[in-house]
């Protein structure tokens, strides 16, 4: 196996692995992560001095186990996730693919919807919308799946233009094809390749923008576990109390790394295209 | 030339005004506007006086078309939050935040381009395998986390760098890093595959074939050629740094309009929000255009396009 | 061609192996004198071009190259250093290649591209460097010099790239010109402009050419001295008008019998063919590389091929003698 084989397979055995565990959360933590027990604030994780063996990773300043909302975080990581992509994938891919394939006035239209997406500063928007609509789990997947579909659109028209010319898409046309039967069965299948490439890296931008959300405290409201949140709630005690801010970051670090030598190793074995 | 500069202006002109629609519509129909600026312990009576001093019992096109007369002369209208010109506010912290980006800018760049570089001429080596993992890791950073670390260990247990203010120059340092990072992975990548198909080509051939040093090949005819991709994403992720110091402003405390930004957000205070939206937003189109410059200037073969 | 005069390119045995999997090149030797056209010929992918690369130290790093001699004017090109190397490229010996569409560097314009040669090698300054390339644009036959300088490559067609092409390469007075098959890229009426200028430019300037070319009618119309290359190796090497007149090696048989001369061919009657493919050329490939293909091949064949002469200049590597042709025509 070389290197960078070995890179994807750490990536997908990160990938795999957090999302078990997210799976499996209501089974697997110790306690509940939403309970407070003032008498046992900000306990030190196992390998310090003054740990105790009820909580392995310590508690935080509420005197919630931190271990238990940390697992409680992944699910919320990995959720968001996968909302965001499936539903900016749809938005982007339906947007590329048509102005990649009918070209002209569509393209046109496409291209610019594009540009002022480009154009628009995404985490102030967010931020705003979500501001004034009012912080939920459910408005931040909303909001970030509604404004994170720019490389979909982009990759998947580039490719749709350039299957397009391909034989067997004139071929179904000079079959009698109807032009959305050619979408979905010539076009799609032969651009999906890439389209999941880029639905790992969004899928990482998701996670990593729920958390830059979150921790200005516009994100995932209180008292949910979000990885975010818990470096936010945390930051008043970093300098006596450096744990607390680098479990849940290091574990985010981790998972987005995981996520992004996955679609790295993805991208090489589907031979997609490379976009930075 | 000219005719080029002028349809990208144009365009330029039509895609700003469509966000700055889209915006003002977002803000103003994600919910009751006075409601919102006049706060949770706010009285009926509060919220009908903010309603009638900032106009927001007219109907929207007119709010809207106003506030654009108003912006297009200066005014940006006042601040619910400071009781100030929202104009003034605006211009006072844009320094900061400036320097903020081309620091981090500045720093990327001299960070991975060279290294984009020297990956390039050693293609396929260790040393082109360690490069790349750093831009692998880079990616995966979150750089509001950076900040905190990096805070807590160069700030204050080695007490290099300043961690909040920016009295001094050295204040920019450490949060310029941490924007830069968010960017090197990308441009490195760029740099790195731009160079390796410009050095594979037939013209670097030629150019060896001429007896040409080592160095001229690979920084002149090379990295002209691989240049003008970098130069349009940097000029992007300038606009992102600039869009996302809002997160590193918080960390490091500095007084600039991301901070600005979020501060008006969680306070409601939407005249600043509109007016930074407008900021933020028109610089990222010059800076697509300035891009665009860029590239004619660096490909002569698109002046005609 | 005067014998007495030293060569000034001498190639002894040169190999080139690209990793462990190809033996591109497996023993090619020749000489060429000044003012003199020796053209290399032979089928795609026979390794005449690696030769030429390998010649001008232009390989990749990938590329391991050895030779027996390899001498410029009287100088060893092995085991120097690269530095060394490239002090002579472009200055005493240059190269022109077959894509002219994609050899100039599109972001720069054509003056700045010829001036380089020469403020590189003869420190010259810019000025001096574009009026001797304003001089060498009208030397190969382009017309309004001025103008071209300040053009980019892409503004320009293919012959006419090519002629930059050719007058970059003179920039510095080279002793020797390597054409990697100058003129298969462009028209036909083109090609022949092209050939007569590099004629013309060798009898004004003595210049030295290789010309390395698939294309037969090429070599009859340039050539002074002929080597036929087959898989990496020469396999006959002589003057035009003798190899020509008696070609001895059964692969250069053939390639003459595929040439249709007008007046010779009868109707109805199959163009000469030679039939098979060419062998996979990985390391330890033993004897002749032909054999496959040659209707005289026996069990000899297989292992080492000797060199026998048809002339005292005529050399060819196979066992069958000089007179083979003629004796079965007989």
């Amino acid at each position: 196996m070389t290197l960078k084989q070995a890179f994807a397979a750490l990536g997908a055995l990160i990938v795999g692995g957090v999302a078990i565990v997210a799976i499996l959360a209501p089974w697997i933590t110790p306690h509940d992560p939403f309970l407070q027990d003032l008498n046992a604030r900000m306990q030190p994780p196992f390998w310090m001095d003054g740990s105790s063996p009820e909580h392995l990773l310590g508690t935080d300043q509420l005197g919630r186990d931190y271990l238990s909302r940390l697992i409680y975080g992944a699910r919320i990581s990995m959720i968001i996730g996968v909302l965001v992509v499936i539903c900016s994938g749809l938005i982007g891919t339906t947007l590329g693919v048509l102005g990649g394939f009918f070209g002209g006035r569509v393209d046109a239209v496409v291209m610019f919807v594009i540009t002022c997406r480009l154009a628009i500063p995404l985490i102030l928007i967010a931020l705003t919308v979500v501001a004034f609509v009012g912080s939920s789990f459910t408005v931040v997947v909303l909001t970030l799946g509604l404004l994170l579909w720019e490389r979909f659109a982009v990759v998947s028209r580039t490719t749709t233009m350039q299957v397009r010319t391909l034989d067997y898409v004139a071929a179904a046309q000079a079959a009698g094809c109807s032009r959305f039967y050619i979408l979905l069965r010539e076009v799609l299948p032969n651009i999906i390749h890439h389209l999941v490439v880029v639905a790992t890296l969004e899928m990482a931008l998701a996670i990593l923008l729920e958390a830059a959300l979150s921790f200005l405290g516009l994100g995932v409201p209180s008292p949910l576990p979000s990885w975010g949140l818990m470096i936010s709630e945390a930051k008043d005690y970093m300098y006596f109390s450096p744990w607390v801010i680098m479990i849940p970051g290091v574990t985010l670090f981790v998972l987005v790394l995981g996520i992004n030598l996955l679609g790295d190793g993805l991208r090489d074995r589907l031979g997609a295209t490379r976009d930075a | 030339m000219l005719n080029f500069l002028a349809r990208r202006a144009v365009l330029a002109l039509l895609v700003l005004a469509t966000v700055l629609t889209v915006s003002f519509a977002l803000t103003r129909l994600s919910g009751d506007v006075a409601v919102a600026m006049a706060g949770p312990n706010a009285t009926q009576q509060d919220v009908e006086i903010i309603r009638k001093n900032y106009g927001l019992d007219r109907p929207l096109p007119v709010q809207f078309v106003a506030w654009v007369r108003d912006a297009a002369t200066g005014d940006l209208g006042r601040s619910y939050l400071y009781h100030a010109p929202v104009a003034e506010l605006i211009s006072a912290r844009v320094p900061i935040t400036l320097t903020l980006g081309l620091t981090g800018l500045c720093i990327a760049l001299l960070t991975a381009i060279p290294l984009g570089i020297l990956a390039a001429t050693r293609e396929g080596s260790v040393l082109d395998r360690a490069i790349m993992m750093v831009a692998v890791v880079g990616q995966a950073m979150p750089s509001f986390w950076l900040g905190l670390v990096l805070v807590i260990w160069l700030g204050v247990r080695l007490q290099w760098l300043p961690i909040s203010g920016v009295e001094t120059w050295q204040g920019y340092i450490l949060p310029g890093v941490v924007l830069a990072f968010s960017a090197i992975p990308a441009l490195m990548r760029l740099t790195r595959s731009g160079m390796v198909d410009a050095l594979a080509s037939d013209y670097i051939r030629t150019a060896r074939a001429k007896g040409l040093s080592r160095a001229r090949i690979i920084l002149t005819h090379a990295l002209r050629n691989a240049a003008m991709p970098v130069v349009a994403v940097a000029a992007v992720q300038l606009g992102f740094m600039l869009g996302g110091s809002i997160v590193i402003e918080a960390v490091f405390s500095l007084n600039g309009v991301g901070y600005l930004a979020w501060e008006s957000i969680s306070k409601n205070d939407f005249p600043v929000v509109q007016a930074v939206v407008l900021f933020l937003a028109t610089i990222y189109i010059v800076l697509t255009l300035v891009a665009d410059l860029f590239n004619a200037v660096l490909d002569p073969r698109l002046r005609t396009a | 061609m005067r014998d007495d005069v030293a060569p000034l390119l001498e190639v002894e045995n040169l190999r080139v192996r690209f990793g462990t999997q190809v033996d591109a090149v497996r023993g090619v030797s020749l000489t060429v004198r000044k003012g003199e056209t020796h053209c290399l010929v032979g089928e795609s992918g026979c390794g005449k071009s690696v030769s030429a690369l390998a010649i001008m130290g232009l390989l990749t790093r990938s590329a391991a190259r050895t030779a027996d001699t390899l001498r410029f004017g009287g100088e060893n090109l092995i085991g120097i250093k690269d530095r060394a190397l490239a002090k002579l490229r472009g200055d005493r010996m240059a190269m022109i290649f077959q894509e002219p569409m994609t050899s100039l560097n599109p972001a720069f314009t054509v003056g700045s591209q010829l001036a380089e040669v020469l403020q590189r090698h003869r420190k010259a300054t810019r000025a001096q460097s574009l009026e001797r390339a304003a001089e060498l644009l009208a030397k190969v036959g382009i017309s309004n010099p001025g103008l071209r300088l300040g053009q980019f490559p892409h503004q320009l067609s293919g012959g006419l790239r090519q002629r930059v092409m050719i007058a970059m390469a003179l920039m510095c007075d080279p002793e020797l010109l390597i054409a990697d098959e100058p003129t298969t890229a462009l028209d036909v009426t083109v090609q022949a402009q092209i050939l007569r200028l590099l004629l013309g430019l060798q009898r004004e300037l003595g210049l030295a050419i290789l010309l390395i070319t698939h294309d037969l009618g090429v070599v009859a119309r340039v050539a002074h001295r002929v080597s036929v290359m087959y898989a990496g190796e020469v396999v006959e090497s002589a003057t035009a008008p003798a190899l020509f007149a008696g070609p001895t090696h059964p692969y250069t048989h053939g390639l003459l019998a595929c040439v249709p001369v007008p007046g010779q061919v009868r109707r109805g009657e199959p163009l000469g063919s030679i039939p098979g493919t060419v062998p996979r050329l990985a390391p330890g490939l033993r004897g002749c590389a032909f054999r496959e293909r040659c209707a005289h091949a026996v069990a000899a064949c297989a292992d080492a091929v000797p060199t026998h002469y048809r002339g005292p200049d005529h050399p060819y590597r196979c066992r069958l003698s000089s007179d083979w042709a003629e004796a079965r025509a007989a």
